[in-house]
């Protein structure tokens, strides 16, 4: 087993562990903070990869402002635990086949020795900042700044709710 | 034992680099408390701490043994998880930043380089950010798990003000990374040096040599220092924890060594922006002379010797028997220090680098506490509105600015 593969390990059953901790969770605050460690956690992944500025821009963004503008409003809010209902019959006649199906369908494709799964080759990936930078303002600029607009007309929505209570 | 030494190497020396920086940055924290409190004693026209030991050199190790031994209550009602995972994330967060500040060239000795620092990260700011965002968790837990009104509202203020004042710290130093082009904090600072210009090609200034093109940074370094204050939460923008209004704002309700971890969180996290201040506008542990100026080499002696001497000094008219020993002793020891360097030219060469990091650096440190003895302290309407109506615009214009400039001097 090499470093990398064990460093994949950890980081991957932290990221679940940390998945699985945000559903069983009570208290909102506490599921926040599983979810942030399953962004370090992913972060750590990306490290692996080689992509180290994803790596960072995705503690900077999802570990850093969007988890914490969650954890802002849920204090804000103050919301207190949840309360645990059994199993509802939306979720044990549609939620749980359907869960089943899906991992299924993932196992299958993990199982099968597929040639649709390509093993990502980490050199011939765009890692470095500035190829990336590159690539982002040259051949993805149109999406790229689609995106920001969108981003930008979200921003504007959200002051225009809050100026219709003035 | 050289075969083992040369084969682990990268996992000794490491490991070496990291104790002596916990090290030392516990020290120099533990005696920035003492610092802090003379200084603005001084400040206020009193003496400070003066009981323990000669000039109260030994309060910060009074104050650390209380901490150590003060009880540790636990208040009713707390998230005991959050409660002791917020003062250990702070702590923690603030030790890992110092992993990737370069304090000095690289190091070679013994036939082995390795560069003066923990980490040299080629996307070391990125990394120093990435910790600053996750540092608003520590505060916020703090204030939700303690159960209390006071803490709730100081680490509310908290993270609405950091989240607020992290915007104006990235962009602030857009323009820095546009002239130099590189993450790199190490780059960064090599980008500023010019070997006959001194300070003159710093980024604070800007006054580019040949293909280096510079712009002045000044308006970047404003901002950055003042972001950087409000997120290391000092005065003027200590609102998490006004104590006129807020008791003590999100650790409220933490005592004894729980509490420290914050206190020495918070001036960890003062020391690490002071070296980004440092690295980023002020070229690092570049000299501010040039180069041919050789006889600036012995600045650091020039220093040492008289203040030793002036420790001596004092040291032998001190009121207690105790202070009348140590004080000539650290004088002296300091002075042959000074004329040692001087004796020895490879180590004063050696020394150059971390002297002049370590010098801007303090300058950074006193101005923080220097501002906390003199500024009144911001209403948190004035926060907000200051950070988002006047301090992002500007900083906004400083990398429109910095980019135009860039552009124009390219074609």
């Amino acid at each position: 087993m090499t470093a990398a593969l064990a460093i994949f390990l950890v980081l991957a059953a932290i990221a679940v562990f940390g998945a699985i901790n945000l559903i069983m969770q009570r208290h909102p605050i506490h599921s926040a903070l599983s979810l942030v460690v399953v962004m370090v956690a992913l972060a750590g992944l990306y490290l692996l990869l080689g992509a180290e500025f994803v790596a960072a821009v995705q503690i900077i963004v999802y570990g850093g402002a969007i988890m914490v503008l969650f954890i802002f409003v849920i204090m804000l809010l103050n919301a207190g635990e949840e309360e645990r209902t059994n199993f509802s019959t939306l979720a044990t006649f549609a939620g749980i086949p359907l869960a089943l199906a899906v991992a299924g369908l993932i196992g299958a494709a993990i199982v099968r020795p597929s040639a649709h799964l390509a093993t990502a080759a980490s050199d011939t990936l765009p890692s470095s900042t500035k190829t990336l930078s590159m690539l982002l303002f040259s051949e993805f600029v149109y999406p790229f700044e689609l995106t920001s607009f969108l981003i930008l007309i979200a921003i504007l929505g959200a002051i225009v709710l809050a100026q219709r209570e003035h | 034992v050289k075969e083992f030494l040369t084969q682990y190497a990268f996992l000794i020396v490491p490991i070496i680099k990291v104790a002596l920086l916990v090290f030392i940055v516990l020290t120099v924290d533990a005696y920035l408390t003492w610092l802090e409190r003379k200084v603005i004693a001084h400040i206020q026209a009193r003496w400070g701490p003066h009981r323990v030991g000669p000039h109260g050199l030994m309060q910060p190790l009074a104050d650390g043994l209380k901490f150590i031994f003060k009880e540790d209550p636990m208040p009713a009602g707390v998230d005991k998880f959050g409660f002791f995972l917020a003062p250990f994330l702070t702590l923690m967060l603030a030790l890992t930043s110092l992993a990737v500040i370069p304090f000095g060239p690289d190091i070679h000795l013994f036939g082995y380089t390795t560069n003066f620092g923990i980490a040299d990260v080629n996307i070391s700011l990125l990394v120093l950010f990435a910790i600053t965002a996750l540092g608003v968790y520590g505060v916020a837990l703090a204030g939700w798990a303690s159960n209390s009104k006071y803490s709730l509202l100081g680490g509310l203020r908290s993270s609405a003000q950091m989240i607020s004042y992290e915007l104006a710290l990235t962009l602030s130093v857009v323009g820095v990374l546009l002239i130099a082009g590189d993450f790199s904090l190490k780059h960064i600072v090599e980008y500023q040096a010019s070997p006959n210009r001194g300070l003159l090609t710093w980024n604070l200034f800007g006054f580019g040599v040949g293909d280096h093109l510079g712009f002045t940074q000044t308006i970047g370094f404003v901002c950055f220092f003042i972001a950087a204050i409000a997120e290391t939460n000092r005065v003027p923008f200590d609102l998490p924890e006004a104590e006129s209004e807020l008791v003590a704002g999100f650790h409220t309700e933490y005592a004894s060594m729980k509490f420290a971890m914050f206190f020495i969180g918070e001036y960890t996290s003062m020391i690490s922006v002071s070296c980004l201040a440092t690295i980023l506008f002020f070229g690092g542990w570049l000299s501010p002379f040039p180069e041919s100026w050789t006889f600036t080499h012995y600045i650091p002696s020039l220093i040492l010797i008289p203040f030793g001497a002036w420790v001596i000094f004092d040291g032998i008219r001190y009121e207690t028997i105790w202070g009348r020993i140590v004080l000539p002793g650290v004088g002296t020891a300091l002075a042959v220090i000074g004329v040692a360097l001087a004796v020895f030219p490879p180590v004063n060469d050696f020394v150059q680098g971390p002297f002049w990091f370590l010098s801007k650096v303090f300058i950074f440190l006193f101005v923080y506490i220097w501002m906390r003895g003199t500024l009144p302290r911001f209403r948190y309407d004035q926060l907000m509105a200051f950070g988002w109506k006047f301090l992002l615009p500007v900083s906004i214009f400083n990398v429109v600015l910095t980019s135009a400039v860039i552009f124009w001097r390219m074609r």
